[in-house]
C-alpha cells in the first residue's frame, strides 16, 4: 500500500535536487562582482530608494479581504460542478440558496460603500 | 472517474430554529444598510420577533430522539434544553441592548443585532453537534462573532483592548482545541461522537494510549480556555471589563453554555470510561477555578471586574458536575446553565442600565444609596445577588443543589465540600453590593438614572422572574432537565 506513495516520493526527491543544483551550479559558475547596493542589508540587486516607515492605504486590505472572501466561496461551486448530473435538481436548489446567501452578502458590503475607492 | 456521490438524507425539520435564525440576522442586515426603518428601536424589534418565532418552532422538536445530516446533527432532549437556554439568553440581551443603545447609540446597527444572532446560532449548532469538525465549525462561527461585539465601543480604548486580546488567545486556544480533535481522530479513527462511543466501548485499551490522552488534553486546554477554567483564566477580567455590558452578560452566560455543551458531550459520555486519574485532573481544575475566582474576586472595586471573576468561580461549580459524571449530574448542569443565564444577564442588565452619555457606572460607590432611590432596580439586583451566591429560595441555590448532590452522590464529598466553602466566600462580595445599595448614603455625585424602558423593565422582570420560578418551582424544569440527558442512543 505504501507503494503508491513511491511517486511523492519521486517528486520531493526532484523537487529538493532541482533546488539544491541551482543554487550550487550559480554559485559555481556565476561572476562574482561585489558592490555597494548588494553588500547592503535586504539587498535585491537595486538601490534602495525612499523611507523604510511609509503608509500603504488601508483600502487595499479591504479589497483584498472581500476578494480573498468571495474567491474562496467559489471554490465550493466547483465539487458541486463536478457532481451536478448526479445531485439533480435538489443540488441545483442548495447553490441557489447557497448564491443568494452570498448576493446578501454582496449588496451588503456594496450598500455599505466598502466597495467606494474614496 | 470520480467516486459515486451519495446524497446524505436531508430533513430541514432539525435545523428549523437554526434557520430562522440565520435567515432573521440577514434580514436585519439588509434593512439596516437600506435605511428601511427609521425608528431608533425597529431594528431591535424585529430581531427579537425573529428571535422568538425561531424560539417558538423550537418546541416543534420536542421529544425527538435522532440523528441527521448523517450523524452531524443530533436532535435530542440536550440539544433542546440547551438550545431553549441560548434562544432565552438572545431574547434577554436584546432587551437589554434596546435600552443600553440609549447612551451607546453606536450598538444600534444591523451589524450588531445580526453578529448576536450569528453568535447564538454558532452556539446552538455546537449544542446539537454530533460531529467534531461541526463541533468546531460552530465554535469559530460564534468565536469570531464575539471577538467583534467584544470591540463594538469602537472609540473606547478598553473595548479594542478587549477584543484584541480576546482575539489573539482565543485563536490560540482554538489551535489546540483543532490538534487535540485531530488526535482524538487519530486515536479513534472517527470525528463522530456517537461512533467514538461505540469504539471506545468496545476498545476499552485506546483510553491508556499516548495519542489519545494528548487527544483529551488539548481538547480540555481548548475548552477551557472558552468556559475561562483556571489556568486558562487571565483573559477573562480584562475582556468582560472592556467589552460593552450587555455583550459581557452575552458572553459570560452563551458562551459557557455552549462550551459546557461541548464538554458534556466529549467528556462525559464517550470518555465517561475515563481511569480515576483524569477525573482527578478535572477535579484539581474545578476547585481551582472556584477558589481563585472568589478569592480574586473580593478584592475588586468594580462591579463589572467582580462579576467577571464571579463567572469564573461559576465555571468551577459547573465543573464539579462535569467531575461527578452521570445524568444526574448533566441535568445538574443543565439546570445551572439555565438559571445562571437568568442571574448573570440580569445583573450585567442592571449594570447596563445604570450609565449617562457614553460612560457607564462600574464602581461599587457608584451604586451607594441607589436600593432606596429606586426601589424596583434595587430588589432586582438584590435577587440576582442573591441568586448568584446561592441563597434560597433563588434558582442559583436549586442549581448548586442539583450539581452538589449529583457529585456526593458520585462519592466525591471533598470536592462538594471545597465547593461550599466557595459559596460561603462568594457570599461576602455578593451581599457587599447590596449592602452598599441600601446601607449607604449616596454618593455626592447624583447618579443619572434614565427613565426605564419597557423592553428593559420587561427584560429584568423576566430575568428575575425566572430566577424565582427555578427557585421556588423547580420541579418542572428538574424534570425537563433529567429527561434531555445526553445518552448515545
Amino acid at each position: 500500500m505504501l507503494l503508491e506513495y513511491i511517486p511523492i516520493l519521486y517528486l520531493m526527491l526532484v523537487a529538493i535536487g532541482f533546488g539544491v543544483i541551482t543554487v550550487i551550479l550559480s554559485s559555481l559558475i556565476g561572476p562574482k562582482k561585489m558592490t555597494r547596493e548588494k553588500a547592503a542589508s535586504y539587498e535585491c540587486g537595486l538601490p534602495s530608494e525612499g523611507f523604510q516607515y511609509f503608509q500603504t492605504p488601508i483600502k487595499f486590505y479591504v479589497f483584498a479581504l472581500l476578494f480573498l472572501i468571495f474567491d474562496l466561496e467559489c471554490i465550493f461551486l466547483y465539487p458541486w460542478a463536478v457532481h451536478y448530473n448526479q445531485l439533480g435538481l435538489f443540488g441545483f436548489v442548495e447553490m441557489l440558496i447557497f448564491i443568494c446567501i452570498l448576493l446578501v452578502c454582496y449588496v451588503y458590503v456594496w450598500k455599505k460603500g466598502a466597495l467606494e475607492w474614496d | 472517474m470520480s467516486p459515486e456521490f451519495i446524497l446524505p438524507a436531508v430533513n430541514f425539520q432539525c435545523i428549523l430554529p437554526q434557520i430562522l435564525l440565520s435567515l432573521t440576522a440577514l434580514l436585519v442586515l439588509l434593512v439596516d444598510v437600506f435605511g428601511l426603518v427609521k425608528k431608533a428601536n425597529a431594528l431591535a424589534l424585529i430581531t427579537l420577533a425573529g428571535v422568538v418565532f425561531a424560539t417558538l418552532t423550537l418546541f416543534s422538536g420536542t421529544g425527538l430522539q435522532e440523528t441527521a445530516f448523517s450523524g452531524m446533527i443530533l436532535v435530542d432532549g440536550f440539544s433542546f434544553f440547551l438550545n431553549l437556554t441560548i434562544c432565552l439568553i438572545l431574547i434577554l440581551t436584546i432587551l437589554v441592548s434596546m435600552n443600553y443603545q440609549q447612551f451607546f447609540p453606536g450598538i444600534n446597527s444591523g451589524e450588531y443585532y445580526s453578529l448576536l444572532i450569528f453568535a447564538a446560532v454558532g452556539m446552538s449548532f455546537m449544542a446539537a453537534a454530533g460531529n467534531l469538525i461541526l463541533l468546531f465549525v460552530a465554535l469559530e462561527l460564534m468565536s469570531v462573532s464575539i471577538y467583534v461585539l467584544v470591540g463594538f465601543h469602537k472609540d473606547n480604548l478598553r473595548s479594542i483592548e478587549a477584543a484584541l486580546k480576546y482575539f489573539l488567545m482565543g485563536a490560540f486556544a482554538t489551535s489546540f482545541l483543532l490538534l487535540g480533535f485531530a488526535f482524538l481522530y487519530g486515536a479513534t479513527g472517527t470525528m463522530d461522537l456517537l461512533t467514538m462511543t461505540e469504539f471506545i466501548r468496545s476498545n476499552p485499551e485506546v483510553l491508556s494510549s499516548g495519542l489519545f490522552l494528548s487527544g483529551v488534553l488539548l481538547t480540555l486546554t481548548g475548552l477551557g480556555f472558552k468556559i475561562s477554567m483556571v489556568p486558562f483564566h487571565m483573559w477573562t477580567p480584562d475582556v468582560y471589563e472592556g467589552a460593552p455590558t450587555v455583550i459581557t452578560g452575552f458572553m459570560a452566560t452563551g458562551v459557557k453554555a455552549a462550551a459546557f455543551a461541548a464538554l458534556v458531550r466529549i467528556f462525559m459520555v464517550p470518555l465517561g470510561s475515563l481511569p480515576i486519574d483524569w477525573s482527578m485532573l478535572l477535579w484539581v481544575a474545578a476547585v481551582l477555578t472556584m477558589t481563585v475566582g472568589n478569592i480574586i474576586a473580593l478584592v475588586q472595586d468594580s462591579i463589572k471586574r467582580m462579576l467577571a471573576y464571579s463567572g469564573i468561580a461559576h465555571a468551577g461549580y459547573l465543573l464539579i458536575g462535569v467531575v461527578a459524571g452521570g445524568e444526574l449530574a448533566q441535568a445538574g448542569i443543565l439546570y445551572y446553565l439555565l438559571v445562571y443565564a437568568f442571574m448573570n444577564i440580569g445583573a450585567f442588565g442592571v449594570l447596563a442600565l445604570l450609565g449617562k452619555k457614553e460612560t457607564e457606572y462600574n464602581t461599587l460607590q457608584e451604586f451607594s444609596g441607589l436600593g432606596l432611590k429606586y426601589p424596583v432596580l434595587g430588589l432586582a439586583m438584590a435577587v440576582f445577588m442573591f441568586s448568584l451566591a446561592g441563597i434560597p429560595p433563588t434558582g442559583g441555590f436549586m442549581g448548586k443543589l442539583y450539581i452538589f448532590s449529583a457529585a456526593i452522590k458520585s462519592g466525591y464529598v471533598w470536592l462538594v465540600v471545597l465547593g461550599a466553602l466557595n459559596s460561603v466566600i462568594s457570599i461576602y462580595y455578593y451581599l457587599r453590593v447590596i449592602v452598599v445599595m441600601y446601607f449607604q448614603e449616596s454618593g455626592a455625585e447624583d447618579v443619572a438614572f434614565p427613565a426605564p424602558s419597557p423592553a428593559i423593565t420587561l427584560g429584568l422582570g423576566l430575568a428575575a422572574a425566572g430566577i424565582m420560578i427555578l427557585g421556588v418551582f423547580p420541579s418542572y424544569f428538574w424534570v425537563l432537565a433529567q429527561n434531555s440527558v445526553f445518552v448515545p442512543m
